[in-house]
């Protein structure tokens, strides 16, 4: 066999081919025009053209969260990479696996504040997993090896491969090799629980009266999704889920008890605040789910399992921590109690779900919808049941985001993307344009606000290029209106720069681009129209929907508050 | 309290910068930090004075270790160890009597004179933290400071502990 030699530019390229990389999001630039010139020579890795480098790196993340690949950005040096920069932050805060490839100036122009140049790996540094820099075109293809390792394993992150366009050259050939395994001295996540802990964890749980599962989307990442809904079915214990965390258990699943935090539902924040046990699975005890933290679930013996050490007792001290992965742990903890023949109390457990029933009863989520506006909720409610509950659902920041977290009980896990930790508003679209890429054959809905809509709408470019028939719906309030909530409820009603004056008329904006715009106002319509305009199943369809503009998110935990203080309307205290 | 940490990381470019960042980043203090590449060139170690509670030690060195240059970090204060600051103080002494009192002063403290002229002594004194600055206290009674440099501390584990890859 003869040894392959390639161009550093034609590694790159062969590198992500020999990586499975199908598609590849991004925008050419002065000193990654060699890579795109080796693209252009080959047909196996699809490049994807966008609008904006921010927008290939949010399709990059949806495009990951929704399956089991990884999400790769090509981006040029300066501009092209810092325009990448929230794009990374939004994957590195949500553990999403990705990487960047940016272009740099050639090595003898780093340091001379050459054309373009910027120092990615300095910019980028505190939001990265890692980062390399290629100083040789040999290192290429292991360095994009290594790149996907580390963005995959252990806690998953955001990598940055910055490439000095020296180490490109087309003309200069090297040996190319694919290392077939990379391993890292300084790199060994733990992925199997500590026997001591796992016992210590399995025998709390057992002998819990009332046990919680707070969920995250650290078991989404892990896959392990079914060995979840196992675990809480021997336990017979409620399941909460976080943001991230939402479709890790049916949202119909009879033991959901909903997301919590900030948001949460009442049974959901209920049971927390009352538990005697609580086991977290992949989440971090975030200032949106703790509320403050003096007062957090004070009765509770907290066991924290989590893949990232540093994530255990960082926002709240752990009783019993368990580093591992979560699908290795679940199956840990199964086994343990099959072994030990542990038992629960049954009767402390019909008590806790007597109790946990009566908080459901309140209903937390209803809302008055004879108002003869269309309520934000009431949308997300009719898509529910016009995508069957099976549709692909990204979403952007805001009101909306929570609307649709509380309104769509998600049936999968990966279903839901959304920027949960970066809370960044333009995400919504690029992403679904992402899970599009990866599903052509699914319905793919981007549920957005007039707010962010508008922080990357020049995508809806791409969506034509590429012909992506996603649905976009946008709830819209003219309001920027989590921001008007919280002036509403702190700000004595002062709304700073809260509505959105001139807002375009979108459904000529869409059509400007070549799609479908639909504008739905009329509440007695809203399922009709809404089931109309998903019949368009080719085309892009933009469904204005004009909603109550004083609509509020509740339930809502109050500042400062325990976990499980909460309003449940304007004005009605819990 | 002072907290010393020894980390052994890739000596790769940017790695100290991923240390430093990570501390600014999540607000931990650096009270000293000193490197070097060890005997094997392709490491390097960091030797780290910093503080904070239990709580905030405990995530420091989670945070360190998670970095991906990093293999093994030791927290060396809690254990039986060694520490050394090497300091050179540059004194303005211009009597006799000034030149003579910061000669006894340096013996006293073990130092050595390592270069002197008509007017300036400067010192190299090593030893912990806290000697270092009794000495600084003595001196500048007879004398004027003109210059101090120090390298903040290194430290070791006693007996057989290493850290090593």
């Amino acid at each position: 066999m003869t040894q392959l030699k390639l161009s550093g530019a034609a590694m790159v390229v062969q590198a992500l081919n020999d990586l499975g990389v199908k598609h590849v999001f991004g925008y050419p630039g002065g000193s990654v025009l060699d890579i795109y010139d080796a693209l252009f020579q080959q047909s196996e890795v699809q490049h994807v053209l966008v609008r904006h480098e921010q927008a290939a790196t949010h399709m990059a993340d949806a495009y990951s969260r929704s399956t089991d690949q990884i999400g790769v950005v090509l981006v040029t040096s300066g501009p092209g990479a810092t325009n990448c920069i929230t794009g990374i932050a939004t994957a590195y805060m949500d553990s999403i696996p990705m990487v960047i490839l940016s272009g740099q100036v050639a090595t003898h122009l780093i340091g001379d504040d050459a054309f373009q140049e910027t120092d990615m790996l300095g910019c980028s540094r505190p939001i990265v997993k890692h980062s390399y820099s290629c100083r040789a075109a040999e290192e290429i293809p292991t360095i994009i090896a290594k790149a996907f390792h580390l963005a995959k394993s252990g806690r998953p992150g955001p990598v940055v491969v910055d490439l000095p366009k020296d180490n490109l050259n087309p003309n200069a050939t090297f040996d190319y090799f694919m290392p077939s395994e990379i391993k890292l001295r300084s790199y060994n996540p733990t992925i199997k629980g500590h026997p001591k802990q796992i016992k210590k964890a399995a025998t709390a749980l057992m002998a819990a009266k009332r046990p919680v599962i707070y969920a995250g989307g650290g078991v989404i990442s892990a896959n392990a999704c079914d060995l979840l809904v196992a675990f809480a079915e021997k336990l017979n214990a409620p399941v909460t889920n976080t943001l991230m965390g939402l479709g890790s258990i049916p949202g119909t699943h009879p033991q959901f008890v909903g997301m919590l935090g900030m948001h949460g539902t009442y049974e959901a924040n209920k049971s927390m605040g009352n538990a005697d046990v609580i086991i977290a699975l992949g989440a971090r005890f975030d200032d949106r789910v703790t509320n403050n933290t003096d007062k957090f679930c004070t009765g509770a013996e907290i066991i924290h399992v989590d893949i990232d050490p540093s994530t255990i007792s960082k926002n709240i001290r752990a009783d019993i921590p368990v580093v591992g992965s979560i699908d290795i742990v679940l199956k840990q903890l199964l086994d343990f109690w099959q072994q030990e023949q542990l038992s629960q109390d049954s009767e402390a457990n019909s008590l806790w779900w007597a109790q946990i029933s009566e908080w459901r009863n309140r209903n937390c989520l209803k809302y008055d919808n004879s108002t003869g506006t269309i309520k934000p909720q009431q949308v997300i409610e009719a898509l529910y049941r016009v995508t069957d509950g099976q549709a692909y659902i990204t979403s952007d920041v805001g009101q909306h985001q929570m609307f649709t977290a509380l309104y769509y009980p998600f049936s999968r896990p990966k279903q839901w993307i959304n920027s949960g930790g970066l809370g960044t508003m333009g995400f919504g679209l690029p992403a679904a344009m992402g899970v599009k890429m990866a599903h052509p054959e699914s319905e793919v809905v981007c549920i957005s606000g007039d707010g962010s809509i508008q922080m990357n709408i020049q995508e809806l470019s791409t969506c034509m290029q590429y012909d992506l028939p996603i649905k976009i719906v946008l709830l819209n309030n003219g309001n920027l209106g989590m921001v008007k909530q919280w002036q509403d409820m702190i700000y004595d009603g002062r709304h700073s720069h809260s509505y959105m004056q001139s807002l375009p008329d979108f459904v000529k904006l869409v059509e400007a681009y070549g799609h479908v715009g639909v504008n739905i106002s009329d509440p007695s319509k809203l399922e009709q129209e809404l089931t109309q305009a998903f019949e368009l199943k080719d085309k892009l369809v933009f469904i204005n929907v004009i909603v109550e503009e004083h609509e509020h998110v509740y339930p809502m935990q109050k500042r400062l508050g325990a976990i499980d203080d909460m309003w449940l309307g304007k004005g009605v205290d819990q | 309290m002072q907290t010393i940490l020894s980390i052994l990381l890739e000596n790769e470019p940017g790695s100290l910068s991923r240390i430093i960042g990570l501390f600014s980043q999540r607000a931990f203090n650096i009270e000293s930090l000193t490197v070097a590449a060890t005997e094997d060139k392709s490491l390097s170690r960091i030797t780290i004075a910093t503080n904070g509670d239990h709580e905030k030690i405990e995530q420091i060195i989670k945070q360190v270790n998670k970095l991906v240059d990093v293999l093994r970090i030791s927290e060396l204060s809690g254990k039986a160890h060694i520490e050394r600051e090497l300091m050179f103080v540059k004194l303005n002494a211009q009597t006799s009597d000034a030149r003579e009192e910061i000669v006894r002063t340096t013996d006293i403290f073990r130092g050595q004179i390592v270069d002197c002229t008509n007017q300036l002594y400067t010192v190299q004194l090593s030893g912990k933290k806290e000697k270092l600055n009794a000495f600084i206290r003595s001196v500048k009674r007879q004398s004027d400071i003109i210059e101090i440099v120090r390298s903040g501390c290194v430290a070791i584990a006693r007996g057989a502990t290493a850290l090593k890859p």
